[in-house]
């Protein structure tokens, strides 16, 4: 398959953990039209998820009218991806590194999605755009992924 | 649509629990659902055979961690088994090898729930 060297695309979900199989799908297909291996897709599509799953848990608290977009530009050898919501903020740094023995302790989950973002994840930025939130997510594809 | 299922069979002194499809938040909820059936019995030996499960997000690995002291405090464990290695990647970065007990196969963790 011939490898796609930019990709520009958006689609909106509706916010329910529902969603998050066709969000997995969306990222994944894009992912590997760029040039990524299995490894890294999986590793990409996993953190797409827990960020969205973030959005549907905590920025809109369930509500499954809420909707979000998630949208992908990739060039070079970036491929980034945005997912943006309309819901309460986020503040990331008071999200405590998890300890996860201490997780482990106090029956939690919390915090764990964001832990594996950034391990898997080349960059992972928050911020506020008018009144809505966005995260980040960018990988970048390694020199032996490109042929 | 990806699908989850998990069924459960009783095997010597321990139970085995066999997760197939996609365990996200979505689906995390039957597998919550399936370990609160199980305390409720007062089975407390628990395999999770990962054969068929293609991927976990930290939703999954949640209910995991939200068992084990209960099952833990009755003498028993929740011993993994037959993860692939995309599935395992996850556990790993998490910590999770330090805390449970991984094994490549569910005979060779239900040996050591029947101290064979």
């Amino acid at each position: 398959m011939k490898r796609s060297e930019k990709i520009e695309d958006s689609k909106v979900f509706k916010s329910t953990t529902g969603a998050l199989a066709d969000v997995r799908e969306f990222v994944n297909e894009r992912a590997v039209s760029f040039g990524f291996g299995d490894k890294e897709v999986s590793e990409i599509t996993l953190a797409v998820d827990e960020a969205c799953t973030n959005v549907i848990k905590h920025a809109y608290k369930g509500n499954p009218n809420a909707e979000f977009e998630l949208r992908i530009l990739a060039s070079g050898t970036e491929f980034q991806i945005v997912v943006r919501d309309w819901g309460a903020s986020f503040r990331p740094e008071e999200v405590p590194v998890p300890n996860i023995k201490d997780k482990f302790k106090k029956h939690k989950a919390g915090g764990l999605g964001i832990f594996l973002m950034r391990k898997l994840m080349d960059t992972v930025e928050y911020q506020g755009r008018d009144a809505s939130n966005e995260v980040r997510l960018v990988r970048y594809l390694r020199n032996e992924q490109k042929s | 649509m990806n699908e989850f299922k998990v069924l459960t069979r009783d095997s010597g002194n321990a139970v085995i629990m066999e997760l197939h499809g996609f365990l996200d938040a979505h689906t995390a909820p039957d597998l919550e659902k399936t370990f609160s059936e199980l305390m409720a019995k007062g089975k407390y030996n628990i395999v999770v055979n990962f054969n068929s499960l293609s991927y976990i997000s930290s939703a999954g690995l949640g209910v995991f961690m939200a068992y084990i002291d209960e099952v833990r405090n009755n003498r028993g464990d929740i011993k993994l088994a037959g993860m692939q290695q995309k599935v395992f990647n996850v556990f790993d970065l998490l910590g999770f090898p330090f805390l449970y007990e991984i094994y490549k196969d569910q005979d060779e963790a239900l040996k050591k729930f029947n101290n064979i």
